[in-house]
């Protein structure tokens, strides 16, 4: 039998605020000592009153329309009790049945092949501090508890059941983490954690209608994780329902040194939050202007700006997307298209960003914004390049000089003699020394050989290290030949 | 309003309470009473009045995003029951992970 498995992602993203959700400690505790962050709400003291990060909930509203979403005229938070050290309230703030957004998508591929995954809904939350698990020399174990992260505004963006495969799964959270980066609302950074992964997982019999049991997977740090761990927890469903042992619905851990999941214990009321209405924050609303105001403020959106690139600047779709895939590098080439005001192609730009660029801040692992060559001095560069003042192997040496010093182009193009020599008077000397010395060649020609020009030509780069004017040195070389034949006897 | 005995144990398994049968037994009652009382709330007729998840006509209560000091990291660990350098300290909670 063939199985088709059936997977929603519960991504949790960092907001990018300065100051944390529910009251004004810095979110900046990045190598700080441990609670030296924190204050009574945060902490979930008595008697304490919260009140909500007006930036959250703009940035919070910026990814629900980015995802396509409604926004909800009126949201509220509520309570969702769990006990657990890493929360101090013994209750997360949250959202739960009026949340910020919902019903939205996102498209995965290009225009060849399109997916649309939905968006069942996107809140707000806060973060819960860190918990570090120790034992005694007794053997006694405990905890030690951080509070530093809690109280970090945090969003849930919660996708439909749509995704079929452990790939398609990387690739929305691929797509997620790039427009929370491209409209600033969150780092996306999986290896800091602001950026974390759940994943329901079931798998059915291809035709079937009904869901499988569902099991959820914890501990996603890193897209790759997302796709190993589901791709484990496919197989190992199929396994259980063909040996006749059934799927249980769980929660499981995934261990990714081992490559497996676990199942964890203690779950068995984890849905029972007993979920009511927040009484310390009044509810949010979102008038239609200020809605329109947030949309208005939106950065250009990944796909759209791919689209853009392609229709405007002439490019492949594959340029288009390797430009657009993070907001600084579209930036950067379009700085790039900028600076050349059209005096060389946008095409040209394209190659030598995604090209030769690309390989060398990749070499380094460096971001395109801290490379030296500025979008200035790349259109410099080629701008020379497409007057024919340098050849292409020249500008590779520019560039990779400009690269490493900052220096202009033209600037090094000249002092290393890279600059191209069109001018008969210095190329003509060098002709009329190749020809004397290939008399062979010569004759050839005289004797109807025309390919020997290609091959004379060659010497006379080999002799100007490539600088030479092809066009320039192929008119004098005729010139030399055939003038040298009608002088012969 | 009859409390099941499993509930009452469930609702304490919630709160990490641990309970003797005699507990059990006395917050099946009280527990009962309660809840016998919040559902007489129930029999008036509220067809007319919008739902309503807070009692005073406020809302949109923010702050702007600007970070002010923390409080000293000995004032917020003061009154903790144990400390460990800058950590509380508390007793392991294991499975339960989120
Ligand atoms: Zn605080």
């Amino acid at each position: 039998m063939s199985y088709e498995p059936v997977i929603g992602l519960e991504v949790h993203a960092q907001l990018q605020t300065r100051s944390k959700m529910f009251c004004r400690c810095s979110t900046q505790y990045a190598g700080a000592e441990p609670n030296t962050h924190i204050c009574p709400i945060c902490a979930g003291f008595p008697g304490v009153l919260p009140v909500v990060n007006r930036r959250a909930v703009e940035l919070a509203t910026r990814v629900g329309l980015a995802l396509n979403c409604e926004i909800s005229p009126s949201s509220r938070f509520d309570r969702k009790h769990y006990p657990y050290p890493d929360l101090p309230k013994g209750y997360q703030t949250s959202q739960y049945d009026l949340p910020l957004a919902l019903r939205g998508h996102v498209t995965l591929g290009d225009n060849g092949q399109q997916r649309r995954i939905g968006i069942v809904r996107v809140h707000m939350e806060e973060d819960t501090g860190r918990l570090l698990h120790r034992s005694s020399p007794s053997g006694e174990v405990y905890s030690l508890v951080d509070l530093n992260r809690s109280g970090v505004p945090l969003l849930e963006i919660v996708s439909e059941p749509d995704i079929r495969s452990a790939v398609e799964a990387r690739e929305y959270v691929t797509k997620l983490r790039q427009v929370l980066r491209y409209i600033e609302a969150s780092t996306g950074n999986m290896e800091e954690g602001a950026l974390r992964c759940d994943a329901n997982v079931s798998v059915r019999p291809v035709g079937q209608a009904e869901y499988g049991a569902k099991v959820e997977i914890k501990n996603l740090n890193s897209t790759r994780a997302i796709e190993r761990a589901i791709e484990y927890e496919i197989r190992r469903q199929i396994e259980a329902l063909e040996s006749g042992d059934g799927v249980r619905q769980e929660t499981r851990g995934w261990d990714d040194a081992a490559g497996v999941t676990l199942g964890q214990r203690g779950k068995e009321y984890a849905s029972d939050y007993r979920y009511f209405p927040e009484p310390d924050l009044p509810p949010l609303t979102m008038s239609e202007s200020r809605r329109g105001e947030i949309h208005r403020g939106l950065a250009e959106l990944p796909d759209a700006r791919r689209e853009r690139f392609v229709a405007l600047y002439g490019l492949t779709p594959q340029d288009a997307a390797d430009l657009t895939l993070t907001r600084e590098t579209a930036d950067y080439y379009e700085a790039v298209v900028a600076e050349l005001r059209e005096a060389a192609p946008a095409r040209l730009a394209a190659n030598w960003v995604r090209g030769p660029l690309f390989g060398l801040v990749n070499r380094d692992n460096l971001a395109i914004t801290d490379a030296r060559v500025s979008p200035k001095l790349l259109a410099e560069l080629l701008r020379m390049l497409h007057d024919g003042e340098v050849n292409a192997t020249a500008a590779r040496e520019m560039l990779e000089e400009t690269y490493r010093t900052g220096r202009s182009p033209r600037e090094v193009a000249v002092e290393r003699g890279l600059m191209q020599v069109s001018d008969a008077s210095a190329l003509g000397p060098v002709v009329r020394a190749v020809l004397e010395r290939n008399p062979k060649a010569v004759a050839d020609f005289r004797k109807g050989k025309q390919q020997v020009v290609g091959f004379l030509i060659g010497q006379v780069m080999r002799e100007t290290k490539g600088t030479a004017s092809q066009d320039t040195a192929r008119t004098l070389l005729l010139e030399e030949l055939s003038g040298s034949q009608a002088g012969a006897p | 309003m009859e409390l099941t005995s499993e509930e009452v144990r469930h609702i304490a398994s919630l709160a990490r309470l641990g309970l003797t049968d005699e507990e059990v037994e006395t917050l099946q009652a009280q527990l009962g009473d309660i809840l016998g009382h919040v559902n007489q709330l129930n029999e008036l007729d509220t067809g007319n009045i919008p739902p309503t998840a807070m009692v005073i006509a406020v809302q949109d209560v923010v702050a702007e995003d600007e970070p002010r000091p923390s409080f000293p990291v000995d004032v917020m660990l003061a009154n903790a029951p144990e400390r460990k350098g800058n950590y509380f300290r508390t007793k392991a909670v294991l499975g339960y992970e989120t």
